[in-house]
C-alpha cells in the first residue's frame, strides 16, 4: 500500500491545520458557525473582544480552545474537557431516579447571584480563569442548590459558555444552500465515485462541485457547466482545502460548447476565454472578503440551513490557494463528446428543470444516472413526465429527503425540538438508449 | 494527459459482452442481477429474453422477448444495487447509505473499517476491498488497524461492544457511525460513546417518494362556464405511446406523495474520536 504523497494520486484528509487553511470555527458547541482561514494576522471576535487565530495553526482538527483571561489580552488556550465532564450524564442518569428536586420554590427575581459585574472584573484582573468564574457563580448563587440535576447542568453551561466561551476547531463543511441529506442523496443517485466524468450545472455557488470533486479525490474529472457566456459563481470551493491534484480535474465549459460541432468550437472559445479572465479577477476580489464569513443557525441543529454573510475580516492578504475551475482544454471537451460522461448533477433552485435537462442529458453515456436537485417539487414533476413522454430516461423516481435529530440523553431521548422543514426535491434516473436520440 | 487516460475511466459507452454482469431492469421496483452469458435465457413475464440477443448491445439498450415485451438493460452502479438488493435482506437504503458517506467524510483514499454481512463477491468489488471474518462484537476489530482508520461503520445488534475497540482503530478526530433499529441500542451505544467520543449525534433519514400523472383539462366543456378535469390517467414507468402533442386539451402535470413508503430503517448515530493532549 503506498504511503501518504500529499501531492499525487488519490487524497487523504489531512488532519492537521496548516498557515492558510479554511477551517471551520464552531462557538460554544454549535451556537455560531464561522468560517475562517487561518494565518498569522487573522482573528475572531467574541462578544467584545478580539482574539488571535495564532494558537490554531498546527493544531488538529477537533482540538478545542477555551477562552482565557491572561494578565494582559485574553487569549486562546488549548483544551482538553476533563473525563469527568464526559461522564457527567451518565452519573446523572443513576442517580435520577432519586432526583425530588423541582422548581416551585425558586423565586426569579433576578436576585439570586450575589457577584456584581464589577466583582467578576477584578476576579479577571487578577488572573482568574474562566472555569473559576463560573465555580464562583455558582457558589454565590442563592437558588443552585434548589434547582434539579438538569437545571444545575443547563445553568453551569450557560455560565460557562458566557465566561468562558469555548471554540472547536472544525474541517469545513458548507451547508448554504443544500442540507446535508440533499446533497449527499445527488452524488449517490449520480454515482459519483472515483475515475468519474461528472457534469455538474452548479447554480448554488460551488457546493455541488467541490462536493464532487471530494468525492472524485483527484481521479475523473468533473465539468462545471453554465448556460450563455459566463460561468457561475464558485466561490465556496475555495472551503474545501483542495490540493493542485483536486483543483486541476475542476473544469469550466459552457453549454455551448459542449455541444458544438468541431468548427465552430475554436471560434466560441476564444470568446469564452476573455470572459474567463475577467471572471477569475473578480473572483479574487470576492475572495478576500471572504476569507471569514460568518454563518449563522437557526437553532443548534448543524444541518439547518444556514444563511450567509459576508463579514470583511481583518485579515490582510489572501494566501496563494491553487485555483479550480480553469477553462476546459480542448482535449478535455473532445474526450468528452467522444466517451460522454458517466453522471449529471443539476442544482438550479431557480430555473426551469426540464428546459436544462434536454439539453444536458444527450451529452452523458447511455446507462448513466443523473440527478437534479430544485427546491420546488412542480418543476421537477413537469420534468419528470416529459422525460418519460420523451422516453429519454429510465428509473425516474422523485424525492424528498426527509431528516430528523434527535438528542439522546439518559431519560431525556426524543426527536430535538426544532427540525429542517424541507430538503428540497430530487429527481433521479438513468438515461436510456433509444433508437431515435443522435449518439 | 494523464487527466483523460481512459484505462482508469468509468464509462459504460462500451457494448455488453459475455460474462458481463448487468442489471435487467423490468419496472422502476423490479430489477434484477444477471450474468450475461452466451446460451442463456430470462424468463420473465414480459417473455423469453436470450441472453445471445443483448451481446454487442449498447448498455441502456431496450430489448424485446419472444412475446413483444421489453426490458432495459443498464450497467451496474451502487444506487442500482441497493435496489436489487433490498428485497433480500433488511439492509440499508440509499438515503442512509449516501448520508453516512457523506458524514463521515468518506474520500478516495481513506481507509474504512465496516462490520456487518455482505456478498462483496458477487458485486465485483472484492479487488478494492478486503473481507476478514471475525466476531467483532466478541474480539474487536484487528491490531493491524490500530490508529489508521479514518472512519468506522458499525452494523451490529450491540455496537457497544465493539465501540471500545474501533476508538482503538481510529486515527485522531477519526469519524464512526453505528446503525441501529431500536432506540434502546442507540442509548446504549452513546453511553459508551461519551467516553472517548465527542460531537455524537443521532439522525434518522428517509426518502419520500411523488408520483406524477397527468390531468386533462378537456376545453370542450369550457363554454358551458364549468370545465372539469377528467380523472387523472396514470402514467406507469415506461410510458405507453403517445407524445406531447397528441390533442387540443392542455395537460396538468399534478404530483402527490406515494401512498407506500418506508416509516423506518434505523437511527444512524455519528461520533468523533476525541483527541489526547499528546497526539
Amino acid at each position: 500500500m503506498s504511503e501518504n504523497k500529499p501531492e499525487s494520486g488519490p487524497t487523504v484528509n489531512p488532519r492537521v491545520t496548516w498557515e492558510g487553511c479554511s477551517v471551520l470555527l464552531d462557538i460554544n458547541d454549535g451556537d455560531r458557525l464561522l468560517f475562517a482561514r487561518l494565518s498569522a494576522g487573522s482573528t475572531l471576535k467574541i462578544g467584545n473582544k478580539t482574539f488571535s487565530l495564532q494558537p490554531l495553526i498546527g493544531c488538529p482538527f477537533g482540538s478545542l480552545f477555551q477562552v482565557e483571561s491572561g494578565k494582559e489580552k485574553p487569549y486562546l488556550s488549548r483544551f482538553i474537557p476533563p473525563t469527568e465532564e464526559n461522564n457527567v450524564q451518565d452519573e446523572g442518569g443513576c442517580q435520577l431516579q432519586e432526583e425530588s428536586r423541582d422548581n416551585r420554590a425558586i423565586i426569579d427575581n433576578n436576585q439570586a447571584q450575589s457577584l456584581t459585574g464589577d466583582d467578576i472584573d477584578a476576579m479577571r484582573r487578577q488572573g482568574a480563569t474562566g472555569n473559576e468564574i463560573v465555580e464562583a457563580l455558582i457558589a454565590n448563587s442563592a437558588t443552585f442548590d434548589k434547582k434539579t440535576q438538569f437545571s444545575q447542568e443547563k445553568y453551569r453551561l450557560k455560565k460557562q459558555k458566557k465566561y468562558a466561551p469555548r471554540v472547536l476547531l472544525r474541517r469545513p463543511f458548507s451547508r448554504r444552500f443544500l442540507r446535508v441529506d440533499a446533497l449527499s442523496l445527488l452524488l449517490s443517485m449520480a454515482n459519483v465515485t472515483a475515475n468519474s466524468d461528472v457534469l455538474v450545472l452548479d447554480m448554488v455557488g460551488g457546493l455541488v462541485t467541490g462536493a464532487v470533486a471530494e468525492r472524485l479525490g483527484g481521479t475523473g474529472s468533473v465539468c462545471n457547466t453554465y448556460l450563455g457566456g459566463t460561468p457561475y459563481p464558485m466561490e465556496i470551493i475555495r472551503m474545501f482545502n483542495f490540493n493542485n491534484e483536486i483543483c486541476k480535474r475542476v473544469l469550466r465549459c459552457s453549454v455551448n460548447d459542449l455541444c458544438a460541432v468541431q468548427n465552430e468550437t475554436s471560434e466560441q472559445v476564444s470568446q469564452h476565454e476573455d470572459v474567463c479572465t475577467m471572471e477569475s479577477q473578480s473572483d479574487e476580489k470576492i475572495s478576500l472578503s471572504v476569507s471569514t464569513e460568518e454563518v449563522h443557525l437557526s437553532s443548534k441543529n448543524g444541518v439547518s440551513d444556514l444563511v450567509p454573510e459576508n463579514e470583511l475580516s481583518t485579515t490582510g492578504k489572501t494566501c496563494k490557494t491553487p485555483k479550480a475551475g480553469e477553462k476546459a482544454p480542448k482535449e478535455a471537451i473532445q474526450s468528452w463528446k467522444e466517451n460522454g460522461f458517466s453522471s449529471l448533477i443539476i442544482a438550479a433552485p431557480e430555473q426551469d428543470a426540464w428546459s436544462l435537462v434536454k439539453d444536458l442529458l444527450p451529452l452523458l453515456t447511455y446507462s448513466a444516472p443523473f440527478a437534479i436537485y430544485h427546491q420546488y417539487l412542480q418543476p421537477l414533476a413537469t420534468c419528470m413526465n416529459n422525460l418519460q413522454l420523451e422516453k429519454m430516461a429510465i428509473g425516474l423516481q422523485l424525492s424528498e429527503p426527509w431528516l430528523r435529530e434527535y438528542q439522546v440523553l439518559p431519560s431525556r431521548t426524543h426527536p430535538c425540538m426544532q427540525m429542517s422543514g424541507s430538503g428540497g426535491y430530487i429527481l433521479s434516473g438513468t438515461r436510456a438508449y433509444s433508437n431515435t436520440s443522435q449518439s | 494527459m494523464l487527466l483523460m487516460d481512459s484505462s482508469t475511466k468509468i464509462s459504460f459507452n462500451r457494448c455488453i459482452r459475455d460474462g458481463d454482469l448487468i442489471i435487467v431492469y423490468e419496472r422502476h421496483d423490479t430489477m434484477k442481477a444477471v450474468k450475461v452469458c452466451e446460451n442463456s435465457i430470462l424468463q420473465n413475464r414480459f417473455g423469453v429474453f436470450k441472453h445471445s440477443d443483448w451481446i454487442g448491445k449498447p448498455f441502456g439498450s431496450k430489448v424485446f422477448s419472444n412475446k413483444g415485451g421489453f426490458v432495459y438493460l443498464l450497467a451496474p452502479t451502487p444506487e442500482l444495487w441497493t435496489l436489487v438488493l433490498s428485497h433480500r435482506t433488511q439492509i440499508l437504503y440509499i438515503a442512509d447509505i449516501s448520508f453516512v458517506i457523506m458524514y463521515l467524510e468518506v474520500v478516495p483514499g481513506c481507509l474504512v473499517l465496516e462490520s456487518g454481512t455482505e456478498d462483496f463477491e458477487r458485486t465485483g468489488i472484492n479487488t478494492l476491498i478486503t473481507v476478514g471474518v471475525r466476531d467483532i462484537q466478541g474480539e474487536g476489530f484487528p491490531d493491524q488497524f490500530f490508529g489508521l482508520a479514518d472512519s468506522v461503520f458499525l452494523d451490529l445488534p450491540q455496537p457497544w461492544l465493539a465501540i471500545p475497540s474501533a476508538r482503538n482503530m481510529l486515527k485522531q478526530d477519526g469519524t464512526l457511525c453505528s446503525f441501529s433499529p431500536c432506540i434502546e441500542q442507540v442509548q446504549r451505544s452513546c453511553e459508551i460513546l461519551r467516553s472517548g467520543f465527542t460531537d455524537i449525534r443521532t439522525f434518522e433519514i428517509l426518502l419520500r417518494t411523488y408520483e406524477v400523472h397527468e390531468w386533462k383539462m378537456d376545453h370542450s366543456k369550457v363554454d358551458d362556464g364549468n370545465s372539469t378535469a377528467c380523472p387523472p390517467r396514470k402514467r406507469r414507468q415506461p410510458s405507453r405511446e403517445a407524445s406531447v402533442g397528441d390533442n387540443a386539451s392542455s395537460p396538468v402535470i399534478m404530483a402527490r406523495p406515494s401512498a407506500e413508503t418506508r416509516g423506518h430503517t434505523g437511527y444512524l448515530t455519528f461520533a468523533r474520536k476525541s483527541l489526547n493532549f499528546h497526539c
